[in-house]
């Protein structure tokens, strides 16, 4: 069995970015595998613009970004194994992949980065009731049709969550020539950046009905209409105001779900919430020598947040990889989410391993809120307190904390308060 | 000319076309749809059941401890799945330990060895997980799993490489006795002479029956949804668990799929349309309630997908087998619910033994050949036959679905053997692919490429199940009008 240092289980702009990261702090044996023919993940189909604001100071397309990391892996010498489904992890980090050409690989890796990315929920994970007919595909899916393959998986369509994927493909497809007759969201506010909402649903006046889900789906060969209704406060539907909607297609943005069944395999922690492992600042999940970045983390909006969560994984992975010798299970704060708050990363802090001085850490608000408080309390109370103005789930949160702060406290709660003290 | 014509690609029909495929006979088998097992065949419990719910000296008790006996032999032959998981009929209050006691004896009048009642003790160190209110139940050894689809597939492809003819899209629209005494079967394409037809029809069987001149009888279909969940939660149950049945149904179960999935369902609701396979958020709710009662840590955030199944219920409540006392030729195969899969294989027996009565000579086929080969499931293979299978065909290295971890060469092998896959649903039921935890949002592509190449089709063709149910709508930028704006709201 082969032994390499770094083995990066995806090459989507997760793997990608924490490769060359990677490379780039001494990391002399990298090794990125992944399922497709080309790397770029997701990325591949993401031809419109908005990506790379953060990382490159430009507006980048989806393709032009994945360009950037692919180019720079290429010229640092990194491996990329293409066409390779990786189909076991083990908690010892031995690795089995498989594809065409070598047929089983069997490696162990001294280092693993998990970068597998997420998958869409899909109508079963709804239980959305009707005939099973074709015409109903994920936007993501949809994506891949139009983007990759060049065909059109609908002329009429009817979109059911305002998930980014979702809005993307609202105006993709009018653009295509289809008919988007409109993008039903079960929740009172919609799940995407405001951006999209506004570039791809109202600049070409696609109706957005908030509180409206889709009760049956008519046609037995192929979609032939939807039926919508709005929801009550408890988001079960009102039947009398349901209405019928023609059309030859439903597309599905209703949620990612990171992709973490190697992960599981490998006997990760998964934290139920994030649906991703439970990690330190670093990104080590609870088995060491593992790590996690991107998607398969948590659900991000921006993909330039991915590259900077890689790029600390990385250093992770490279930061382990020259440990002289084994450490002993070492302490850690917990860091959990309170009111106010689904989840936050990192779960835990490694009160041995690198601290900078200051620390960040991304979360979701549970519900949108004009003006919100942040705190952060330990067992001895308040330990710091931000304001934050027009706050969505849909867009992270991210907040510094400083070294001492953690080093000072066994345990921490973030938690969100709508609302603001006086004066801000 | 034709020996016998058999209306119906379902398990029966296929059942049937199998069985008499050992003799030299020219047979037919007509299916409307474009692949076997496409009705209640694909959409049911999947369960052999034991033999104990039929009343004794019904059809239904007899075939099912008969057909039930038959599994091991022929899903060996056929290389298909089976395991006798053995079935549990659980009483959640002392009212319903009578109830098992009767079941008990009627088991035990059909025939039904082993069977016995265990005690609340037994029931938890064999379901850890069920109701904590449980007091006892009934344990059938002898009942089993397998994947109805996969069954019938084997059963067409066996039936098959023996010489059955197998016609698809071809519903019939006209069936009749001709004055020669021989019967006239017309599908929209070809018309077939035989002085044997058999009617298999399922849900149809009475309009068959009807338009043959034969005897009257009325199928209902009586729907039952399900909902499935992710293997990830298979340690959940072990064995197949019923309720306490009801006057009407068997009840909602919470029962092991071959395939490492559980499913609960199905409820039984009597519907008008013999096509509605919707799933209704009522029905949804009921089965859950329904589950619950059994098993009620249900991991409802694991469920990947809902289907419904629609029964044919005759209105004698039985199987309706028996040769026509007024079309000569004619053998009805109606009515066949549950349990009509655990019963096929002995349905086949006694239709092979009336087509005899009925006059048709059975010569034993010297090359008859039993044995089916599956499709090299590459996920259950350990690492060495891997190797190997790569090795012989690179294709195996492919993987296409992800979820279930199907590969190039098993897509391929499943269209290009006989009776091979012609549409999405085709490949997933003979593979997996696209049945697991994303429901094929990442193969689906894939498998479209597959089958345009495969057969040579523009991927604007590939279908979900048949003519109509074509996957794409057209390629980029057919859809923009000719002065190039998009369609404005």
């Amino acid at each position: 069995m082969r032994v390499r240092e770094l083995v990066i289980i995806g090459g989507g702009p997760a793997g990608l970015s924490a490769a060359v990261e990677a490379k780039k702090l001494g990391v002399e044996d990298v090794l990125i595998i992944d399922r497709e023919s080309e790397p770029g993940g997701i990325l591949k189909q993401c031809i419109h613009t908005g990506f790379g604001l953060h990382v490159f100071k430009e507006e980048l397309t989806g393709p032009e970004y994945a360009e950037r990391f692919i180019a720079e892996a290429q010229e640092r010498g990194i491996e990329i194994m293409l066409d390779t489904m990786v189909i076991e992890l083990t908690d010892d980090r031995r690795i089995l992949a498989v594809n065409s050409r070598d047929g089983l690989v069997e490696l162990k890796a001294r280092a693993v980065i998990l970068a597998m990315g997420c998958r869409e929920r899909t109508r079963g994970a709804i239980n959305i009731p009707g005939f099973r007919p074709s015409g109903i595909f994920t936007a993501g899916t949809a994506q891949y049709f139009i983007n990759i393959e060049g065909y059109m998986p609908g002329k009429e369509v009817v979109i059911l969550g305002s998930g980014d994927v979702g809005l993307i493909m609202a105006r993709h497809l009018t653009l295509e020539g289809a008919k988007v007759k409109c993008v039903a969201e079960i929740m009172p506010y919609s799940n995407g950046l405001t951006r999209n909402i506004v570039q791809c649903l109202q600049d070409f006046n696609i109706p957005l009905l908030l509180n409206h889900t889709v009760v049956n789906i008519h046609g037995k060969k192929r979609v032939e209409g939807v039926t919508i209704a709005e929801v009550d406060l408890n988001r079960k539907p009102r039947m009398e105001t349901a209405r019928y909607v023609s059309c030859d297609t439903l597309l599905l943005s209703v949620g990612l779900i990171p992709e973490n069944e190697l992960s599981r395999m490998a006997k990760v922690q998964i934290d139920e919430v994030t649906g991703g492992p439970v990690v330190d600042q670093s990104m080590q999940t609870t088995i060491e020598g593992i790590f996690a970045c991107g998607n398969v983390l948590h659900v991000h909006d921006v993909v330039d947040l991915v590259t900077i969560e890689a790029r600390v994984a990385a250093r992770g992975a490279a930061d382990f990889l020259k440990q002289k010798k084994k450490r002993i299970r070492p302490a850690t704060v917990p860091v959990i989410p309170g009111e106010g708050l689904r989840y936050v990363l990192p779960q835990r802090i490694d009160l041995d391993g690198a601290l900078e001085e200051t620390q960040n850490f991304f979360m979701r608000s549970v519900k949108p809120m004009d003006r919100g408080r942040l705190l952060i309390q330990s067992d001895r109370g308040v330990v710091m307190s931000k304001n934050l103005k027009f706050i969505r789930p849909s867009e992270m949160i991210s907040i510094k904390v400083k070294r001492e702060i953690l080093q000072q406290n066994n345990c921490l709660k973030i938690s969100l308060c709508e609302g603001s003290e006086n004066g801000d | 000319m034709t020996d016998v014509v058999i209306i119906g690609g379902g398990v029966v029909g296929c059942m049937i076309a199998r069985e008499l495929s050992r003799f030299d006979l020219s047979v037919v088998l007509l299916e409307k749809e474009e692949d076997v097992a496409s009705g209640t065949s694909k959409a049911n419990s999947a369960v052999i059941h034991a033999g104990y719910d039929a009343k004794p000296g019904t059809l239904k008790a007899q075939l099912n401890i008969r057909g039930n006996a038959l599994f091991d032999k022929i899903c060996d032959e056929l290389d298909v799945p089976f395991k006798r998981i053995g079935s549990l009929v659980v009483a959640v209050k002392e009212d319903d330990v009578k109830e098992l006691e009767k079941l008990l004896e009627q088991g035990k009048a059909n025939g039904v060895s082993p069977l016995k009642i265990i005690s609340k003790e037994e029931l938890f160190e064999l379901e850890p997980n069920i109701n904590s209110k449980a007091c006892a139940a009934l344990y059938a050894p002898t009942a089993g799993i397998i994947n109805p689809f996969e069954l019938t597939v084997a059963l067409a492809e066996n039936a098959a490489q023996n010489g059955v003819t197998i016609r698809f899209n071809s519903p019939v629209v006209d069936v009749k006795a001709c004055d020669d005494g021989m019967m006239m079967v017309k599908t929209p394409h070809e018309t077939f002479h035989s002085p044997f037809v058999i009617n298999a029809a399922g849900l149809f069987a009475d309009e068959i029956s009807q338009m043959a001149g034969a005897e009257a009888y009325t199928i209902t279909p009586r729907k039952g949804e399900y909902l499935i969940f992710d293997k990830r939660c298979s340690d959940m149950i072990n064995m197949v668990i019923f309720p306490t049945p009801t006057k009407f149904s068997k009840g909602i179960l919470v029962c092991p799929t071959i395939d490492g999935n559980f499913f609960i369902g199905p409820n039984s609701n009597d519907i008008e349309d013999k096509h509605d396979t919707g799933v209704t958020s009522e029905g949804i709710d009921e089965i859950i309630r329904g589950a619950r009662r059994l098993v009620p840590g249900l991991p409802l955030e694991n469920v990947i997908t809902s289907f419904a199944g629609l029964r044919a219920v005759s209105n004698t409540n039985d199987f309706i087998i028996e040769a026509s006392r007024k079309v000569k030729g004619f053998i009805n195969v109606g009515g066949i619910q549950s349990p009509g899969l655990s019963s096929a294989p002995a349905i086949a027996e006694m239709v092979i033994e009336i087509l005899q009565e009925e006059g048709l000579t059975l010569k034993e086929k010297n090359n008859f050949n039993s044995r089916r080969n599956r499709i090299y499931p590459f996920r259950e293979l350990n690492d060495e036959e891997r190797k190997k299978l790569i090795r012989h065909n690179p294709a195996y290295g492919h993987v296409i679905c992800r979820c279930e971890t199907v590969t190039e060469g098993e897509i391929v092998d499943a269209i290009r053997r006989p009776v091979g896959a012609r549409s999405l649903d085709g490949i997933k039921r003979r593979t997996r692919a696209g049945l697991g935890r994303c429901q094929g949002g990442f193969c689906s592509p894939r498998v479209i490429k597959i089958l345009s190449r495969e057969l040579g089709i523009s991927p604007l063709k590939v279908t979900k199940c048949g003519q109509g149910s074509e996957i794409l709508k057209g390629r980029t930028k057919d859809f923009i009008d000719s002065d190039g704006d998009f369609n404005e709201s």
